[in-house]
């Protein structure tokens, strides 16, 4: 049998440097290929957009005029107005606003959770790995959006309710990686020198074993910031998710649908904003996946 | 080989039972009280009393969840708050309107990424494999109901070619309504499958007995065909049954832009009009779609390829 040869965990300082190495190795990665290059700045657009909202936000996005309704694109509105007469564009602006915020906290509230309970599963193995490996597989027998449709039914729709929904659809997910992943450094020398050393096993888990399962963690948290935004779409189309007048680019396509004959440049722009952001997050997020997780490079 | 398709059946009952419990602990326990949710805040103590001992509410948390259970094994759950359907009717109803849009999407599906993956394996690094290329990043990234209304407004409201709403009666009726759904739902799974039978039939074809038959002076197609394909579509068989699961629940959303029947807008008119057992009833059929799917593919799995139920 071949013993895998463990690199020793990184001292703080050469850490740092790893860690300026990747920033450097994602940016070359992502410099080398026109295409991935045009859809980073793409991302960087759609990301300064969601920040400075408020600054190039031509109206305000909630602001409705019965002067103005249904208009078709003109200079003074790029993408004309909706049925309430409110400025499509602006509602845009600020819908890839809400669309950030949830697609970047629920990835992460999932990781916080979904780690902890995999790193524990995996460490403590016996019972406890069996109950949560068997509740983590059933949840993950579910997809993300009907796990998120079928949580959402029990609680009431709104768009922190759904940053838990998503959080609860992701959380398996990380939790199976985290599982996996401790699993495999269990045995490994470094480790199990720390458990021959003496060290208690929660100082081993947050010294030895998180710093170690990082990385696909943080693979699975890139790939899944372009999932949540797609279900945030979908869930607010489906009125579970942002409540109107909170502009996001699910309940524009929604309140679209429902002015279908009065004016189409509302779904369209909506729908065409998240394909962007969503391809762009992709092709990001397998740059991502390509350094950190070269085993798994299709 | 029986046996292990027992085997894999008698394994579903615990999931099952599982599925159903994490149903009634969401429902019950999560924040919020259903005889508030449904008659609203300004409703007197003694209506909600009413609605709790109707919905046997008061009862011990472990009475309810026995009944649930019972109720749900029974297809008793109940009668509609909203119209007089029972909760059973309802779901018959609608059931197979969401079943025809499952299976007709697949189909499409099947039918769209199959050639088309073949075609991007067999000419790799050329145009056809970029255009197949393209339309899988296109498709990961396309939302399904956003494609479902752009078909919705070029083909049935522009074009006037399709009806904008409905399920149909009658045959022809219902299949011309079913097209578009389907397409939109096929089409992105056509994406993500087409993907998969690339990269299978590409592993497949530097094995060593593909160089053997080509060695032996058999004619391209046929080694593509017979030798390669046949032994690239399990993989692919994976990838289809794990898209009908995400068909379903796109479906959810297609039903809402078409206006047609179906679980999935039966389930979000319901959570609209805080239709309690209408909502209960919807999550748990989809939980046991979830699980009888995983189930048949798992018993496919075993069929197509014994080896898995030796373990």
């Amino acid at each position: 049998m071949a013993v895998a040869i463990q690199a020793p965990p990184a001292l703080p300082r050469q850490r740092e440097q790893q860690e300026q190495g990747l920033l450097l190795q994602l940016w070359r990665h992502i410099a080398r290929e026109p295409l991935t290059l045009i859809f980073f700045f793409v991302l960087l657009g759609i990301v300064l957009v969601a920040i400075f909202a408020d600054l190039i936000a031509p109206y305000n996005p909630v602001a409705q005029s019965l002067l103005a309704v249904n208009q078709q694109p003109s200079a003074a509105h790029w993408f004309g107005t909706d049925q309430f007469g409110r400025d499509v564009l602006s509602r845009i602006i600020y819908g890839a606003r809400t669309s950030l915020i949830l697609g970047l906290s629920a990835p992460v509230l999932a990781a916080i959770s979904g780690t902890p309970l995999g790193v524990y599963a995996g460490y403590v193995g016996g019972w406890q790995d069996r109950v949560i490996g068997r509740v983590v597989d059933l949840l993950l027998s579910f997809p993300a959006l009907l796990l998120g449709i079928l949580v959402a039914a029990a609680l009431s729709a709104g768009f922190w309710s759904m940053v838990a929904v998503l959080t609860i659809a992701f959380a398996p997910r990380f939790a199976r990686i985290a599982r996996a992943s401790t699993l495999s450094l269990r045995t490994a020398p470094f480790v199990e020198a720390a458990v021959a050393a003496g060290l208690n096993h929660p100082v081993i888990i947050v010294r030895h074993i998180l710093p170690n399962i990082m990385g696909p963690i943080v693979v699975v948290l890139t790939l899944w910031i372009a999932t949540a935004i797609r279900l945030e779409a979908t869930l607010s189309f489906l009125g579970l998710g942002t409540q109107p007048p909170q502009p996001s680019w699910g309940n524009i396509i929604r309140d679209g649908l429902n002015n279908m004959f009065g004016s189409a440049w509302p779904i369209i722009a909506a729908g065409v904003a998240i394909t962007i952001t969503v391809l762009a997050l992709n092709m990001i997020g397998d740059v991502v996946r390509d350094i950190l997780d070269p085993d798994t490079r299709a | 080989m029986i046996r292990a398709i027992l085997i894999r059946i008698l394994d579903a009952v615990p999931t099952l039972f599982l599925v159903l419990t994490l149903v009634f602990v969401t429902m019950r326990l999560l924040p919020g009280d259903p005889a508030i949710a449904v008659l609203g805040e300004q409703a007197t103590t003694q209506q909600l009393e009413l609605f709790r001992e109707k919905m046997g509410l008061n009862l011990p948390l472990w009475q309810q969840y026995i009944h649930f259970l019972v109720d749900t094994v029974t297809l008793n759950a109940g009668h509609s708050f909203v119209n007089n359907f029972s909760v059973a009717q309802l779901v018959a109803l609608n059931l197979p309107y969401t079943i025809e849009l499952t299976i007709a999407a697949t189909i499409i599906g099947t039918a769209i990424s199959i050639p088309v993956g073949v075609v991007a394996a067999v000419r790799r690094g050329q145009g056809a494999d970029s255009a197949s290329r393209i339309f899988s990043l296109i498709g990961y990234a396309l939302p399904d109901f956003f494609l479902g209304a752009i078909l919705l407004i070029v083909f049935a409201l522009n074009f006037g070619w399709f009806p904008i709403n409905g399920g149909g009666n009658g045959l022809g009726d219902n299949l011309w309504h079913l097209f578009l759904p389907a397409l939109a739902l096929g089409l992105i799974k056509a994406a993500f499958v087409s993907r998969l039978t690339r990269s299978s039939l590409l592993e497949v074809l530097g094995q060593d007995y593909v160089r053997t038959a080509r060695a032996k002076g058999a004619q391209e197609p046929r080694v593509v065909y017979r030798h390669a394909l046949r032994n690239a579509l399990l993989p692919v068989t994976t990838g289809l049954g794990l898209s009908i699961l995400s068909t379903l629940s796109g479906s959810v959303a297609i039903e809402l832009i078409f206006g047609r029947p179906g679980i999935g807008s039966m389930l979000i008119g319901a959570i609209e009009t805080r239709d309690y057992p209408v909502i209960q009833a919807g999550v748990v059929v989809f939980a046991l779609f979830v699980v009888v799917v995983n189930l048949a593919m798992d018993i496919i799995y075993t069929i197509v390829d014994p080896r898995i139920g030796e373990v």
